[in-house]
């Protein structure tokens, strides 16, 4: 019985070779102003599973097309495809498709229905590159799809006010998706997750946008690394996640009253390394998350680099640089269980005698001042004033209103490389 | 005037306090540039130096050479001069030797750190013109207080009243009504308390640079508009140069009615 | 001409000088006399443009003074403490002096007469009292101007310094200057001067020439003139 398995499992593969020199042998469809097809949809209707469509450059008024086989559509010379502004423009309802290089204007407005440029639902592999969005709702949509990639998008939204503007990227029950090198300016969200896992978000720039350059929602064990999140409403939203690891990342002029380069909110388990925060109100802000590593982060030139609230227990805050920043850290709750070590404190004012890297006084990073701030927010006018400096200074002194658990025993003396 | 200009100055230049006063800038300088990793940190330090040690060293040279120039500003009251013009020409050689210390001792340890590579470069040259203004005006002043006190133990004692009160007395209070008063809204009045203090508004100016972040944190409308857009800074230099004449015009004032 | 009309001034509670009328004509030697605390340095002050009255006018040739300072320059004034800049030396206080006023002057010639130049490199702040007199005087008289106000002239002078001066005064007088002095010499004011005027405690007590002065006390001497007038008030 053995060689009837064996001579089965070659049949299989015979099987497969063929099929698979069928779809390599797939046709090519054109479509220009002066072809057989004039327009993207009936070269899609024509067309057989697995087809290439090349569309050359042009203008093209292209709405709510459904793809429901497996197409590569590419465009040449970045031809435009119009929607306009009725509805969503493809809707792919198939594995395997990929649309690339195209100029995608004019997507509907109508918020209830989430127009969207492209909306993928159901799908696998598939790959979204090289395309340009202008004027739309949503640019791409997934929606319980995995294993694609949406890679070299250029996103340029034009959100006014949150509640009728969409995102950039927005992933719904989705897993498996790689989210690369994409540039997302002024929609509402640069790049939205809801129950996503396993997904890489790396190397995008996300800047402008209304509320968050990232946000995710109930979306466990997602990386997102090299991106740079400037100027929006908010860097980075992670709320009610586990598991995810932020490296690399850049955070910047992220300002407001309620602006920070990254909130975290109810997170578990996460890794919060290398990233630079710069110049934002507040440069991470959390509430109630647990067991996080921060280490190697720079905090440069930021309104608070730490404002904790609410409980967080088991936090390590280790080798991160804090530099000139108006307000080092906030907390106010309880210290459980969270360790301050080895980090360099530019408002360090210590001494280290044997001469072993660390400061031979402990560094208390809160400042009676931002109690007050806390309490009464227009007293920040008076920062750095010659008054605030002596009520800081006797303080530190002898601390009666600041934490004395809260307390770096290690602080290094030079900026950890 | 600027005769009188050209001999203070002159008297001032041969004097070795105005080399005294460069002298700590040039240390002062290289020593927080050597002791602070990056210059940032160094800029932070200056800003409390020129909003605190500004001030005062102002308003003691002023008072200073008031008292010990009075023979010459006898000599020249009989002179056909006219008499604001000797005092706003000494006020000015006090004001404009003491700014060229604070300047040059100042801008040369920085210059040799490589400022001018450097993208801290404008926080430098704001931190620079609030102390030069901040000289002026408390020159003035003391000259002020100087005219008001023909004593001069009196006149130091007042002078140096009027630095803590602005420094240090008037933030506590300022402080003090923030806090307790803190269920009114209270942009305007603060905004208000700034203005009235030039230290307040010259640290004002400075927060603008360096603590923009932490500043946009504040929820109130006319804090963000003032702190948001090129308002603030507008508007605190604007303060600051009526903040220079209001005590020159005192100068004048009180030197047309005072007799010698 | 210089007249004084309704001057008064008070130092907060205490007034100096209680109605002022007082003429003096152009050309010759006029002499304030008093004792100390009378009145007479503000009297010379407020004609300086130094002590601002509260009330009352002064012209010199029908020219209000008072809040002007352009006719200082054909004043010279020599006042009664010579405080100088003491960092200063000798030839540059000359200079600075020279270079305010902008006018062409003999400063050489009275460098020569009070015998200034081997201090001329010394800073002001060591001279004596009466080298620093000396220095005053240049500066005062350097200048030539039509009106001089000399306040106590003598003090702190050598002899040979002295008769230099009383010369120079004369001098000054036959080039048809008006030449106003106070001092307690009564010598002196004696010798030189055209008419006096007594002033006491604000006021003025006397006008006239001193033969005048001692018609009116029916005394011999000027100094006994003086005190006559003073016995009279206190006794």
């Amino acid at each position: 019985m053995p060689i009837l398995k064996s001579m089965q499992n070659k049949l299989t593969v015979l099987i497969f070779l063929i099929i698979s020199t069928i779809s390599v042998h797939a046709s090519t469809i054109e479509v220009c102003n002066s072809c057989k097809f004039k327009s993207i949809k009936t070269a899609i209707e024509y067309a057989k599973p697995f087809d290439t469509i090349i569309v050359q450059n042009g203008i093209y008024p292209t709405t709510n097309i459904i793809i429901q086989k497996p197409l590569t559509i590419i465009g040449k010379a970045m031809p435009t495809l119009d929607g306009l502004l009725k509805g969503d423009i493809f809707k792919i309802q198939a594995n395997e498709v990929t649309i690339k290089g195209f100029n995608i204007i004019n997507v509907g407005k109508d918020f209830a229905n989430s127009n969207t440029a492209i909306r993928i639902q159901k799908s696998k592999n598939f790959n979204i590159s090289n395309n340009q969005f202008k004027n739309v709702l949503y640019a791409i949509y997934l929606e319980k799809s995995s294993h694609g990639k949406v890679v070299n998008n250029k996103i340029f939204g034009n959100a006014v006010s949150e509640i009728n503007s969409g995102n950039g990227i927005h992933i719904w029950d989705s897993s498996n998706v790689q989210i690369t090198n994409n540039y997302i300016e002024k929609v509402r969200d640069g790049i939205y997750l809801e129950f996503a896992k396993n997904c890489t978000i790396a190397k995008n720039i996300s800047t402008q946008n209304l509320r968050y350059g990232l946000h995710f929602m109930f979306s466990n064990n997602n990386v997102y690394t090299h991106n740079k999140f400037i100027n929006n409403g908010a860097g980075v939203a992670v709320m009610f996640s586990k598991k995810i690891d932020m490296h690399h990342n850049v955070f910047m002029k992220n300002w407001g009253s309620a602006s920070y380069g990254l909130l975290l909110k109810e997170i578990n388990d996460a890794d919060i390394k290398n990233n630079i925060f710069e110049e934002n109100t507040i440069a991470i802000n959390v509430e109630g998350s647990n067991r996080i590593n921060y280490s190697k982060n720079n905090f440069i030139r930021n309104g608070w680099a730490l404002k904790v609230r609410g409980a967080c227990y088991n936090n390590i805050f280790e080798s991160n640089n804090f530099i000139s920043n108006s307000f080092d850290v906030s907390w106010n709750t309880k210290m459980n269980d969270n360790k301050f070590s080895n980090n360099f404190w530019s408002a360090y004012a210590g001494y280290d005698i044997d001469k072993d890297g660390v400061g031979d006084v402990p560094y208390r990073p809160v400042k009676l001042f931002s109690y007050i701030v806390n309490k009464t927010p227009e007293t920040i006018i008076l920062l750095r004033s010659l008054f605030i400096n002596l009520i800081d200074f006797s303080e530190k002194v002898t601390p009666v209103f600041t934490p004395d658990f809260l307390i770096d025993n290690q602080p290094k003396m030079k900026p950890v490389l | 005037m600027f005769k009188i200009l050209k001999y203070s100055i002159f008297d001032l230049l041969r004097s070795r306090w105005s080399f005294i006063y460069l002298v700590f800038y040039l240390l002062l300088g290289s020593v927080l540039l050597l002791l602070n990793s990056n210059l940032s940190n160094a800029i932070i330090t200056l800003l409390n130096v020129v909003t605190v040690l500004v001030p005062l060293i102002g308003t003691i040279f002023g008072i200073m050479y008031y008292y010990d120039s009075k023979e010459f500003t006898e000599l020249l009251l009989a002179q056909p001069i006219k008499r604001s013009n000797i005092f706003l020409g000494q006020y000015f050689g006090v004001a404009i030797s003491l700014s060229l210390s604070l300047i040059i001792g100042l801008g040369i340890p920085f210059l040799f750190y490589g400022l001018v590579i450097s993208e801290k470069v404008f926080e430098f040259i704001s931190l620079i013109i609030v102390g030069t203004f901040l000289t002026f005006i408390f020159t003035a002043i003391s000259f002020f207080i100087a005219l008001s006190f023909d004593n001069k133990i009196k006149g130091f004692s007042v002078a140096i009243l009027m630095w803590l009160l602005l420094a240090v007395i008037y933030d506590g209070i300022f402080l003090i009504s923030l806090v307790y008063f803190e269920q009114y809204p209270l942009d305007v009045f603060s905004l208000t308390a700034v203005m009235l203090n030039p230290i307040d508004l010259g640290r004002t100016l400075m927060l603008l640079k360096l603590d923009i972040s932490a500043l946009l944190g504040y929820t109130g409308a006319i804090f963000k508009k003032f702190f948001g857009t090129n308002l603030g800074s507008t508007i605190s230099f604007i303060v600051l140069i009526i903040w220079s004449l209001i005590p020159i015009l005192g100068i004048v004032w009180k030197s047309n009615k005072k007799d010698f | 001409m210089i007249v004084f009309q309704d001057l008064k001034k008070n130092f907060g509670k205490f007034e100096v000088l209680k109605t002022i009328n007082l003429k003096i004509n152009e050309g010759g030697i006029f002499a304030i006399l008093g004792p100390n605390g009378s009145g007479k340095t503000t009297l010379i002050k407020s004609l300086l443009g130094m002590v601002i009255p509260q009330n009352g006018t002064i012209t010199i040739n029908n020219q209000q003074v008072i809040h002007k300072w352009n006719y200082r320059d054909k004043v010279d004034y020599l006042p009664q403490i010579a405080n100088f800049p003491s960092n200063l030396k000798v030839i540059e206080l000359i200079n600075m002096v020279k270079d305010i006023r902008g006018r062409k002057c003999r400063d050489q010639e009275l460098i020569n007469l009070f015998r200034i130049t081997p201090f001329l490199n010394k800073k002001l702040g060591t001279l004596s009292g009466g080298t620093k007199q000396r220095v005053n005087l240049v500066l005062t008289f350097m200048f030539d101007s039509p009106l001089i106000i000399l306040d106590e002239p003598t003090s702190g002078l050598d002899p040979v310094a002295l008769i230099t001066l009383k010369e120079l005064i004369i001098n000054e007088k036959a080039k048809g200057k008006t030449i106003i002095i106070t001092s307690h010499i009564m010598s002196f004011v004696e010798e030189l001067s055209d008419e006096v005027v007594f002033i006491l405690d604000g006021e003025i007590y006397f006008q006239g020439s001193v033969s005048k002065l001692k018609e009116q006390t029916k005394q011999s001497s000027f100094e006994y003139a003086i005190a006559s007038i003073l016995k009279e008030q206190y006794v």
